[in-house]
């Protein structure tokens, strides 16, 4: 499987070279696959600054009886200040998921799609019978009964990651908006919806930070074969050779219909690179750690 | 001789003829009243009308006829008729029968009150003897007791009828002239009738009385001649000021019936003693200095008093009068209640044990420098106390270090308490300080029930003051007042407030430390409160959000089902209001108290806590496992990648090599 292309490289390769070989050298001039547009990676950028203010202001006031809340709380200003810090992110990360949503349309107009081909086309983020058998496959794999499954365009993971923020994004802040403005909702809902929104809020919002800075990471970064960071959300791009082993299905089906030439794109420069780099260990240790301080508070301080 | 029977018939009717207009003799009537059975009726009663005719010789009466007295019966026959009059004493005595009608035993009489004494009453009937006698029933030292027959403390007379005065036997006997008469035998002291008078007793609203207001100097100059050159060197300045020449009232200053030991001797003036201690390098043969500034003194609140008021064991019959003292000065000759005071404190008690380090009067009032408190100079100064009580009870001094109770830190943490800081940062002197609560002299410990701080009383101290919020706890549920009923310990100032670190409720410190202190008794609501929102908050230690006291009151904490309650039905959507401006009534259903651990209480936030740990749980037990088992694969397949890399880096070279080659 792993040379199965190998018939077509020569073909790529030209392409991938670029028409300036000679002078430059070459890591430059081999161009990379961009899995992921602009409107994406910011968004997706937004969502982690908005995730991790909302986790941060948040997780202090759910573990109010550690230690370690008492001083994140203090460098966050105070209960006042986190609450507003709070409520900011919370109007970032809607604000991201509404941009995503007119995007979609956006989207399916330029490609002059169906509602139908849109939410059912191969690639979509709904489950299909495709990511059932990635699913199995995977299993059987892990198991060692079987190879490793032709990944497309999104496997079963990324969808799922993808609606556990949808589904997120909804809970979390209906009960948000109820423990925003109570008075308000407090004319139509009875008093205790308040302490019901509190708890589902917590928990979901546990769910969700504990979910992202472990499965999520897993997935993204922490994967042996992806070790130690996988830039491709912030940059966009991905090696073709590397695109071609991850994802085989996708790639056929863009060489097939002579499409791959379009997502090739010139790699960014090392210093952006560099910058992406710190940016993303930066996210990723806040994340780590508070992980470690939810684990600690649950395990020695639990009430 | 034939006369000589008719003569002696004539004489012997003549004699017994006579004898009617003689009367009747003592003999006649001892006949029958010298039996000692006899008895007659007077009124109904039955007497006895045994006369003993040897207590009848030794009397002063033994030669007066019978008849004399008992002048109704005088010519009547025997036996004479039974309601026989009382005797009267008139008009052998009628000098002194007119003072005693005029005076208020007399009138008492008169008006037929069955108490009033008569003749017979002090003086005895048939066994008067001479008053100069020790055995007469009017005897100098007999006079207290026979007038106290009726004038003691809860005779009839003192019960039943207007006298001013009260407990008179009781304090006669203590006092000098008690001590005097009864104690030492001297028969000159003066008894009762030495000052009332024995017959002519008047109360002293009566301008005659001898101890009226006008005539009382006169009363005791009787003895005490020249007493106003006596009292020229003592008496209070301003009274003898006031009226020059004129001597004041003695019981102005020596209360009737208590005349004490006069607390002076005289001969003794200021200057005898400052002849030797005025001068600046005496002292003492243990080399203590023994000066006493005589300007100090001066201005001293004592300005006024003689040396030997104070030290009172000085004997001027002496070269050196102050010889014969030998113990310090006792301050309560003259401050007799703060002496009682001091003697039943703390402090009194470690000195009657003589601790060396128990306060005494000149210890904290100081000695011949004593101040009025009222004087901002004087170490008593209200806002000089802290200070004051600080040289023992501050930390690593005497009291402190001897100290085994729970407060700590006592003049630091009040110094920094609102007391404290209203008392010497902005020289309040009105507020509290360590005398307000503890007394001035009579401090004792908590668990005494006769402390000013114990449990019971602490109300009281505290709303010396602060009237209107004890007025407020007494109708609250924390009151004894409130539910007698209740066995449980109520909270009091202090358990709420602390003792020495009170500080103002406003202050963060204090609203967060009060949830430990409600938390203390209410513990379960205490846990759940920091279940909630406001209590999470608190947690992180800020005071911003409601706390107990904000929806439960402080002092005025009642029941939920109590309508005036700040939480009840009828109140609790004002109460949130108080915060939460657009608060309705359905926001007030919002549990304050919620727990998701209850499921009878609480059943919706229990089973939703349920579902979401239950989700929770599932999510990453799948996720977990899916990673897991992804793990070693995940190793494997980046092996590989590296492996397929490496050779395809070598085979590109090569590639390229090649074409370099070929172009070239």
């Amino acid at each position: 499987m792993l040379y199965e292309m190998d018939n077509n490289k020569q073909k790529i390769d030209e392409s991938v070279k670029g028409k300036n070989s000679g002078s430059n050298s070459r890591r430059t001039e081999i161009r990379q696959f961009q899995r992921f547009t602009r409107l994406n990676r910011v968004l997706h950028f937004f969502m982690i600054l908005s995730f991790l203010s909302l986790a941060f202001t948040g997780l202090t006031l759910k573990f109010a009886y550690t230690g370690w809340a008492v001083i994140l709380s203090h460098l966050l200003g105070g209960f006042e200040s986190a609450r507003y810090i709070h409520r900011f992110s919370a109007v970032v990360m809607i604000s991201v998921f509404i941009i995503h949503l007119i995007s979609l349309v956006k989207m399916k107009r330029k490609e002059n799609k169906t509602w139908f081909q849109l939410l059912f086309g191969p690639d979509s983020m709904l489950f299909n019978k495709k990511d059932w058998q990635d699913f199995t496959g995977s299993v059987k794999w892990f198991l060692g009964m079987g190879e490793r499954p032709p990944y497309g365009r999104w496997t079963y993971w990324e969808k799922f990651d993808y609606f556990a923020v949808f589904w997120g994004i909804f809970v979390i802040g209906s009960t948000g908006l109820t423990l925003w403005i109570p008075e308000t909702l407090t004319h139509i809902f009875p008093g205790w919806i308040i302490n019901v929104a509190t708890i589902i809020h917590s928990d979901e919002a546990l769910l969700a930070t504990g979910f992202i800075f472990t499965v999520h990471f897993f997935n993204t970064h922490l994967r042996p074969e992806k070790f130690p960071m996988d830039i491709v959300i912030f940059s966009g791009r991905v090696s073709l050779e590397e695109f071609k082993v991850d994802r085989p299905d996708e790639y056929r089906q863009l060489v097939e219909s002579g499409e791959l030439e379009k997502y090739l794109v010139e790699p960014y420069q090392p210093i952006v690179i560099k910058a992406i780099k710190i940016f993303g260990w930066i996210a990723l240790s806040l994340g780590l750690s508070i992980i470690i301080w939810i684990i600690y508070a649950m395990i020695f301080a639990y009430r | 001789m034939r006369y000589r029977n008719l003569v002696i018939s004539i004489l012997f009717v003549a004699f017994y003829s006579l004898q009617p207009a003689l009367g009747q003799s003592n003999d006649d009537c001892l006949m029958c009243h010298s039996d000692k059975t006899l008895t007659g009726q007077i009124n109904g009663r039955t007497v006895h009308v045994f006369v003993d005719q040897q207590v009848l010789k030794s009397s002063v009466h033994k030669d007066v006829d019978c008849v004399s007295c008992h002048a109704d019966l005088e010519g009547t026959d025997f036996p004479h008729k039974e309601n026989v009059a009382k005797a009267q004493c008139v008009p052998c005595h009628d000098d002194v029968q007119t003072l005693y009608s005029e005076g208020i035993h007399g009138k008492a009489e008169e008006k037929g009150d069955p108490l009033a004494p008569i003749c017979q009453t002090c003086h005895g009937s048939h066994n008067i003897i001479k008053v100069s006698n020790l055995k007469s029933a009017v005897a100098p030292i007999k006079i207290p007791f026979l007038c106290g027959s009726c004038h003691k403390e809860g005779a009839p007379v003192q019960v039943q009828r207007k006298i001013p005065e009260d407990h008179i036997l009781e304090n006669y006997s203590e006092s000098l002239h008690g001590v005097g008469l009864l104690q030492k035998g001297l028969i000159v002291a003066a008894t009762c009738v030495s000052c009332h008078s024995p017959h002519k007793i008047l109360p002293h609203t009566d301008p005659q009385s001898t101890i009226s207001r006008k005539n009382i100097a006169g009363t005791c100059t009787k003895c005490h001649s020249e007493i106003e050159t006596v009292h020229r060197k003592i008496i209070k300045g301003k009274l003898w000021e006031q009226t020059p020449h004129i001597l004041p009232a003695c019981n102005d200053c020596h209360p009737p019936h208590k005349i004490q030991q006069p607390i002076y001797e005289s001969n003794v003036a200021n200057q005898d003693c400052l002849n030797c201690h005025g001068r600046p390098n005496l002292k003492s043969k243990d080399g203590r200095s023994m000066f006493v500034d005589a300007i100090i003194l001066q201005n001293s609140a004592h300005s006024k008093i003689a040396c030997s008021q104070c030290h009172n064991t000085v004997n001027p019959a002496h070269v050196r009068p102050c010889e014969g003292i030998n113990s310090k000065v006792d301050c309560s000759i003259c401050h007799a209640t703060e002496g009682d005071q001091y003697r039943e404190s703390t402090h009194g008690q470690l000195f009657a044990k003589n601790d060396p380090n128990a306060p005494t009067c000149e210890e904290c009032h100081g000695s011949h420098n004593v101040l009025l408190t009222k004087n901002p100079l004087s170490p008593t100064f209200h806002t000089n106390i802290p200070n004051l009580c600080g040289k023992c009870h501050r930390k690593g001094e005497p009291a402190a270090v001897r100290y085994v109770g729970k407060e700590h830190d006592i003049i630091e943490n009040y110094t920094e308490s609102i007391h404290g800081k209203g008392l010497l940062k902005s020289g309040l002197t009105v507020t509290a300080t360590c005398t307000d609560c503890h007394t001035a002299h009579h401090e004792l410990p908590h668990t005494d029930p006769n402390s000013s701080i114990n449990r019971n009383n602490i109300a009281s101290t505290c709303g010396a003051c602060h009237y209107g919020i004890k007025e407020q706890f007494a109708k609250s549920v924390h009151s004894v007042t409130f539910d007698k009923n209740n066995k449980k310990q109520l909270p009091v100032c202090n358990d709420c407030h602390s003792a020495h670190e009170i500080s103002r409720t406003d202050a963060s410190g204090f609203r967060l430390s009060i949830m430990n202190t409600c938390g203390r008794c209410h513990e379960k609501i205490a846990e759940t409160y920091f279940d909630t929102f406001h209590g999470q908050v608190s947690k992180l230690g800020y005071s911003k959000t409601a706390k107990c006291f904000d929806c439960h009151g402080a002092h005025d904490i009642l029941p939920v089902d109590n309508p005036e309650s700040h939480v009840s039905h009828e109140n609790i959507v004002q109460t949130c209001q108080k915060c939460h401006e657009g608060a309705t009534r359905k926001f007030a259903g919002y549990f304050t108290h919620a727990t998701h651990h209850d499921p009878v209480k609480y059943p919706i936030l229990y089973w939703t806590f349920r579902g979401m740990t239950g989700l929770l749980v599932i999510t990453f037990l799948f996720a977990g496992m899916h990673t897991l088992l992804w793990l070693p694969r995940s190793l494997q397949w980046r092996k590989q990648l590296k492996e397929r890399q490496n050779s395809n880096t070598d085979i590109t070279e090569a590639d390229d090599n090649e074409k370099d080659d070929e172009k070239s």
